[in-house]
């Protein structure tokens, strides 16, 4: 935008890996000058890693993360996304309900742990709800926001055609708002990536983020936990960018400003 | 389940010791430095990188890999680096703040329609004063929007991290609550506290929106 | 056909601007676009030239050139002999409503471009703009509290008030009503008549240009090309229903290929 000068196409690799390799290289130098015995240097995390995929339990903890995620991230739309369309359809019941969410919004979803744990002891149950309860809200929100952002002259027109309103809100209002609510779908399911492995790390005995407490408690093996928090890093990166596709799809990217 | 008598004695009963205060006040603190470290790093640093439409390629990458690392998983590190205490904690927020942050400036930048800029350098301004008179007051507004939803989430980070990292602030209180005896009004109340709280942080970023030359971008349309 | 376009401002004029064999390509998806193929181009002092096209035939592109705002792929534009290298305080450009800052006051945006002023001399300017463009009384009022009228008189104000010599623009009346942009259009002669800068105008309303310029370069669809430089010789103010008006419109007409039947 700034700069008229066009970039060339290998620019697009050249400079991500160029920054990547200085880092690696900053990281090496700076764990061989300090001389430390626990922090591990890129070397270490490598065989680390190697070392992880070796053994079984690698893939168990990531089923098992992924499998919390899509419960909880599951039942939260499946239940957020109505919610909020009938909040959004119906300002009058939004401003009842409105300062009660903001209310439990702001609560961590980790602070609901001990209340997790109550209900339902520890284990799978209290980390998908934990999941359940941090993607709900921003997905009610979203849900909530695309509808009243719909213009009222789409409404309108819907109206002139003579529709129902279930059919208002079915053929107009519902893929109006659609691109916001995958936003929010998306956003969600971000938050749901960095709440499992939270959740894991207090309230359960498996899963990535359970690896990453058990790998430091467990001996300081520091270059499993590096290697731990990559493959965290990565499965985030993967389920973002597998969400971005679906705002690439024909009929929903009208409402995404970059669609290119 | 406590009943909400159960909470509300669980809350006077920490008043009454000193601690209600004592925790928030320990809470707010390490999430008052976190965020500013990270204000002041990850906004000139985003502005830039979002300016020079190389510098976005180089990093970009980088940043959508660091992301969705959830804060918490730092934590080892952390504790390695920092000890069991406040800087610790400080070094969670800061990091969960960061990456929102440098994202928001990065589009902040990256959205600021050209006709401002173009118009911007028509009239002679140097580069300094292009960036003082042009960029910053167009991306301001979507700053504030960016900053209220990161103390957002620096406010959910505080209260994991002090489960795990510390041992006080209000997410101590929690877990402490539960495990020293089953006080599970304490955990509530505490639960309470931490909603009215971020409750409040929240109105107050909102104000900010209100503040007349911020107000440009939402009173269009 | 082109052999014949006269490219030369009226001789009596000193030359203004020149632009020699301007072409201008982007590229896109590995693909070269050719949106401008060789223009040449000159304007005199004080004069007021259209240049005319349908859409997308790259008339905005090459304003930005002489603007300075894109190099062009080959050619050079020279302003008073000097070749144009990037924009300037000098030559204004204002493009629709869209470039008010939106976090100005009309007063800021009216002083936005005077700030190696003293502050009295700035308020000064500001003041008499602010008149001369009928805002009086919305001096502290935001763009937002604006019609679309009001920010484009706004956006010729903050132009014309850092006294260039040259002003650009670039389908300033396009977002407007008909009758206010009627109205706009009288008040951008008003004011070009008692400042007498060279203005450069785009626009693809065929009234407009026989109504406002002195000259109107007509534009080919992409790659854009100057068809030809109609002359327009009618003192202002111009009667819109005299016969050489309509000759003149109608001439145009033929040359862009539309019929004027519906």
């Amino acid at each position: 935008m700034t700069t008229l000068a066009e970039s060339r196409n290998w620019e697009k690799f050249f400079w991500p890996i160029a920054v990547a390799a200085v880092l690696l290289v900053l990281w090496h130098y700076s764990v061989v000058w300090t001389a430390t015995k626990i922090f591990p240097s890129p070397l270490d995390v490598e065989r680390g890693l190697i070392g992880l995929f070796h053994k079984n339990v690698l893939w168990n903890d990531i089923a098992d993360s992924l499998r919390r995620v899509a419960l909880g991230f599951g039942a939260a739309a499946i239940l957020g996304i109505p919610i909020g369309l009938v909040l959004g359809w119906y300002p009058a019941i939004d401003q009842v309900v409105n300062p009660t969410m903001q209310l439990l919004r702001p609560i961590s979803p980790i602070a609901w742990i001990p209340v997790a744990i109550i209900f339902f002891g520890v284990g799978d149950k209290a980390a998908v709800f934990l999941i359940f309860l941090a993607a709900f809200f921003p997905i009610v929100v979203a849900c909530v926001d695309g509808v009243s952002n719909v213009p009222s002259v789409f409404r309108r027109a819907g109206r002139n055609f003579g529709l129902t309103a279930a059919q208002l809100l079915a053929r107009v209002v519902f893929p109006a708002a659609l691109p916001q609510i995958i936003i929010g779908l998306r956003i969600a399911l971000g938050i749901s990536w960095l709440v499992v492995v939270a959740a894991e790390m207090i309230a359960v005995d498996s899963g990535l983020g359970y690896l990453v407490i058990d790998s430091r408690n467990s001996g300081k093996h520091y270059d499993l936990v590096v290697a731990a928090m990559l493959i965290i890093g990565v499965i985030g990166l993967l389920l973002d960018s597998g969400f971005r596709r679906l705002e690439k799809i024909k009929s929903v990217r009208w409402g995404f400003r970059d669609a290119s | 389940m406590p009943s909400p008598w159960g909470v509300v004695g669980g809350l006077v009963d920490l008043t009454s010791h000193g601690l209600l205060v004592k925790y928030v006040v320990a809470s707010l603190f390490r999430v008052t430095w976190g965020f500013t470290l990270a204000a002041i790093l990850a906004i000139p640093l985003g502005l830039t990188i979002g300016w020079y439409r190389r510098a976005e390629m180089a990093f970009n990458p980088l940043i959508q890999f660091l992301r969705p690392i959830s804060p918490l998983a730092w934590i080892p590190i952390a504790i390695l680096w920092f000890g069991v205490g406040d800087l610790s904690a400080i070094f969670l927020i800061f990091l969960s703040c960061f990456f929102p942050l440098l994202l928001t400036a990065i589009n902040a930048v990256r959205n600021i329609p050209a006709v401002y800029i173009n118009a911007g350098r028509n009239f002679g301004l140097s580069p300094g004063a292009l960036v003082y008179r042009v960029l910053y007051p167009a991306v301001v507004p979507q700053l504030i929007v960016g900053l209220r939803i990161t103390l957002g989430i620096a406010w959910l980070v505080v209260v994991a991290a002090e489960m795990i990292a510390v041992n006080s602030g209000l997410g101590f209180l929690i877990v402490d609550a539960r495990n020293a005896g089953n006080r599970y009004d304490l955990v509530v109340a505490g639960m309470v506290l931490i909603g009215l709280i971020g409750l409040l942080l929240d109105i107050g970023m909102r104000s900010l929106e209100k503040v007349k030359s911020f107000r440009w971008s939402y009173s269009e349309e | 056909m082109e052999s014949t376009v006269a490219i030369t401002a009226t001789p009596t004029v000193e030359t203004k601007l020149r632009a020699e064999h301007i072409s201008m390509s982007f590229t896109r998806d590995g693909e070269s676009m050719p949106v401008l193929e060789d223009i040449n181009l000159e304007v005199g002092n004080g004069e007021f030239l259209c240049l005319l096209g349908p859409s997308g035939c790259g008339k905005s592109t090459l304003l930005s050139i002489i603007a300075g705002f894109l190099s062009p792929t080959s050619g050079e534009v020279k302003i008073d002999g000097e070749i144009v290298r990037g924009p300037d305080p000098r030559r204004i450009f204002v493009f629709q409503e869209r470039g008010v800052f939106p976090w100005l006051t009309v007063e800021g945006n009216i002083g936005f471009g005077l700030f190696k002023l003293t502050r009295a001399e700035r308020d000064r300017r500001i003041a008499h703009y602010i008149k001369m463009v009928g805002l009086e009384g919305f001096g502290k009022s935001y763009p937002s509290e604006l019609s679309g009228g009001m920010k484009q008189r706004l956006e010729v104000a903050r132009a014309l008030a850092v006294n260039p010599d040259m002003l650009f623009l670039d389908e300033p009346f396009g977002a407007l009503d008909s009758i206010t942009r009627l109205i706009m259009r009288g008040e951008l002669l008003r004011i070009w008549e008692a400042e007498r800068k060279t203005i450069i105008f785009v626009t693809h309303d065929i009234d407009e240009a026989v109504q406002l310029a002195d000259r109107v370069a007509v534009m080919s669809a992409r790659p854009g090309r100057i068809q030809e430089i109609v002359n327009i010789d009618i003192p202002h103010p111009r009667d819109i229903n005299s016969a050489r008006y309509l000759e003149l419109r109608t001439g145009i007409f033929n040359q862009i290929g539309l019929a004027h039947h519906l």
